[in-house]
């Protein structure tokens, strides 16, 4: 294979991507989000960018209509499950499962081909040391504040080593402060690790912190 | 806030003196005559010679173990189907069309599902003429144990049909409290399975809200009667059904053995608890070391299939049975292959009905009795609940589950010796107040979250607007939880029309019920009059349950802020 080719398929391609309620056409997109480059959606809420979401992840509701193809480095998303798309999501709260110690969460995401249970839990204490967080592993998530669970649910999604990142809204519940901070730190981490990142929103300062280029969706 | 409801005050005491008076009472009632002590019937000491007896009864520890399994399988299988299932479709308009269909059965008693059950699968039962003779070759019923088998495998399927709905609608109740629609996306994005992101992340949160209700039905199962009357072995029958023997033997001596056996119930039960827990343990511990591990379980679709098999063919088996109850009812001739009677007739309702009219009566009078002071005690706990803002905790909801969890058998024993001795036995208070025990608990239950979901703005409107608290109460909330109030109502009616116990005990035999007729028909094996009273058993609960999804939406037509 060529080089040009090689890069030619890199990163997240949205192949006449047509997604419809009934008659209504909700999302129709066409683009190309390379490794690291964040495509911001932004629209008002119930304009349906959070179905896009749902498309790219493999969750959309069947009364939608959708048609168009995904593919990550070449790799054709469309038809496979949610399980086996590895497409990591961030929420608007960071969700952190409330049964699961801090390192647990993380350790959870762990991909299983590391196998051992001390060398998951090395890898999880690893990742919360990187966001700030060591010695955070044995507590209880709910003691956390909401800007730590938010390093934490990133950190996790991270771990699960994912082909892409889909952002629904993530900052929209943080303070203003923490905002900027967790985006910086969000954008930040998913250029690092060469993730093409499609971010959903109405906020025009995320769009603006993201960087990439913005596809608007109409309001319903 | 000032004054509130008066009478409220007085509810919550009065509601744990319901629930826990007749426990109390009816469990010393039960151990006293098994000591030895029941003065009536020369027992003035205390002795451990009746448990001796009762150890050295035939078969005894093959009854106690039998009921023991048979808790412990009934509810591993109805909840493993659930949990499954929900694990599977949850959000799938397959899940909204299974909780349509599976609702319903709720409101069918134990009894009349256990009788279908029995005319579908026995050897001269639906299925068999289905298949006969053009796939089995009979025209004649084979001569198989397939109902009363002595390994209780179709006591349980019955009650294993009975339990899935019970278990799928109180986990319906459970989830709205947790982030399942997200929890699940979040777990399939990390790469697990359907039934791995259940299991691993929504299941711990969730199990922690059903415990007690899966509790109940362990010890439902390990200390059940009617159904055992119906479905279960014979040689030797689970222990509950040879208490109600002792019990009922002319031998008066026999009432000791009884008693000692009650006892044991209650041990019985305990020990299919622990078995229970020991269950939460070993499936607690293995899914730690597959979490610890990351597995991701992928390939669940045969599990998946599996419980949607279970699921739909607990409705079909139900809803058959029904069907094919009404159809005996209505039946002529009817030889064995045919599939159908050769001709109908009333002739079984016009002979069965004027007997029944006496039973009819006494069943809609404590059903609907008990049902009107559970409403009225529960409106007003809740309504103290709110005032106060005390009384959600764990413990107070652990009062309301234990008359659902001590083994009703192991204290209605004693609570018919104690109405005895207060001479108030088969009398119609009496009745009324051994199903309120168990009809209270359900309506609490079934109300509890509505009322506590309701926008509690709209009664500081009405404060705001100098309504006094009982004015708020009837002017604004009642009506606003018209629906509720009716499902609740519905549920409690259904819950003791389905009593057989409670009815048998302290009815004595001269108070019956339509479920205590039907159950005594089981022996006799007389398919149209048992078709008679079995459907007759299912059509109150399906006539309460229609009055309160039908009643709301005629009473507000022109409210569309109250239509679901």
């Amino acid at each position: 294979m060529r080089m040009d080719s090689v890069i030619e398929t890199q990163g997240l391609v949205l192949d006449d991507v047509r997604i419809r309620l009934g008659e209504r056409l909700l999302v129709g997109l066409d683009a190309r989000v390379r490794r690291g480059e964040t495509l911001t959606v932004m629209g008002p809420s119930g304009s349906g960018k959070s179905t896009l979401l749902a498309y790219l992840g493999g969750f959309l509701d069947p009364v939608f209509c959708a048609s168009g193809k995904v593919f990550v480095d070449g790799l054709d998303l469309t038809a496979l499950e949610a399980e086996k798309r590895h497409a990591g999501i961030l929420f608007q709260d960071p969700l952190l499962f409330p049964h699961l110690s801090v390192a647990d969460n993380i350790a959870i995401a762990i991909p299983e081909d590391v196998r051992g249970r001390s060398q998951r839990r090395a890898l999880a204490d690893a990742a919360l040391a990187d966001a700030d967080l060591a010695g955070f592993g044995d507590r209880d998530p709910d003691t956390l504040s909401g800007g730590q669970k938010a390093r934490v649910a990133l950190q996790r999604v991270l771990m699960s080593r994912p082909r892409l990142l889909l952002l629904d809204e993530p900052f929209s519940k943080l303070d203003a402060n923490l905002r900027e901070q967790t985006r910086q730190m969000v954008f930040d981490r998913a250029r690092r690790a060469g993730l093409p990142v499609v971010l959903v929103t109405h906020d025009a300062e995320d769009a603006r912190a993201a960087g990439g280029p913005v596809h608007k969706v109409d309001p319903a | 806030m000032t004054g509130g409801v008066r009478l409220a005050r007085l509810a919550p005491p009065l509601t744990l003196a319901i629930l826990l008076g007749p426990l109390a009472f009816g469990l010393a009632g039960t151990a006293l005559p098994a000591l030895g002590y029941l003065p009536e019937l020369g027992g003035a000491g205390f002795t451990l010679q009746h448990f001796s007896d009762l150890a050295a009864v035939p078969g005894i520890f093959r009854s106690a173990m039998l009921s023991i399994v048979i808790g412990l399988v009934t509810t591993l299988v109805a909840l493993g189907a659930v949990a499954a299932f929900v694990a599977s479709d949850l959000g799938s308009p397959a899940f909204t069309r299974m909780r349509r269909m599976i609702s319903p059965l709720l409101s069918v008693p134990h009894a009349a599902a256990a009788f279908g059950l029995a005319f579908l699968i026995a050897p001269s039962g639906m299925i068999m003429r289905l298949f006969s003779p053009w796939a089995t070759g009979l025209d004649q019923p084979p001569d198989l144990l397939i109902v009363n088998d002595p390994l209780a495998l179709s006591m349980m399927a019955g009650l294993i049909v009975k339990e899935i709905p019970f278990l799928f609608l109180v986990t319906l109740a459970a989830l709205p409290q947790t982030r399942h629609a997200e929890t699940m996306r979040l777990g399939r994005s990390l790469g697990y399975g359907r039934i791995a992101s259940f299991t691993l992340l929504l299941w711990p949160p969730l199990y922690r809200q059903v415990r007690l209700a899966v509790f109940a039905v362990v010890a439902y199962a390990s200390s059940v009667v009617d159904v055992a009357l119906i479905l279960g072995p014979h040689l030797p029958p689970t222990l509950p059904v040879r208490l109600i023997d002792w019990m009922n033997d002319p031998e008066l001596e026999s009432r000791f053995l009884a008693s000692a056996g009650a006892v044991a119930q209650l041990g019985v039960t305990l020990l299919a608890l622990l078995g229970w827990v020991g269950f939460e343990k070993t499936g607690a511990f293995l899914v730690r070391i597959s979490r610890d591990a990351g597995r991701r379980w992928r390939h669940d679709a045969a599990l998946r299939i599996g419980a949607r098999t279970v699921m739909v063919a607990s409705a079909a088996i139900v809803f058959g049975g029904i069907a094919v109850l009404a159809l005996w009812s209505v039946s002529g001739l009817w030889q064995f292959p045919d599939a159908l009677p050769s001709g109908f007739s009333l002739r079984s309702w016009m002979q069965a009905l004027p007997r029944m009219s006496g039973p009819l009566a006494t069943t809609l009078a404590v059903a609907g009795l008990s049902t009107l002071i559970a409403l009225v005690l529960t409106i007003l706990c809740l309504e103290r609940e709110y005032e106060t803002g005390r009384g959600r905790g764990g413990g107070a909801l652990l009062l309301i589950y234990l008359p659902l969890i001590v083994p009703q058998i192991s204290f209605m024993f004693g609570l018919q010796v104690l109405s005895i001795w207060l001479g108030v036995d088969a009398s119609f208070p009496a009745l009324v107040l051994a199903h309120l025990v168990f009809v209270l608990p359900y309506v609490f239950l079934s109300l509890s979250d509505p009322w506590r979901a309701h926008d509690r703005r709209h009664d500081l409107i009405a404060a705001g607007l100098g309504m006094s608290r009982s004015r708020t109460l009837i002017a604004i909330r009642l009506p606003m939880l018209t629906r509720a109030i009716l499902t609740a109502a519905a549920v409690g009616f259904s819950v003791s029309v389905g009593q057989y116990l409670p009815t048998v005990l302290i009815g004595a035999g001269r108070l019956t019920t339509v479920t205590t007729e039907a159950v005594a028909l089981a022996a006799g094996g007389n398919r149209r009059v048992i078709g008679v009273y079995a459907f007759m058993q299912t059509l109150l609960p399906f006539l309460a349950f229609s009055i309160a999804t039908g009643l709301p939406g005629l009473v507000f037509r022109n409210r569309r802020g109250l239509r679901v």
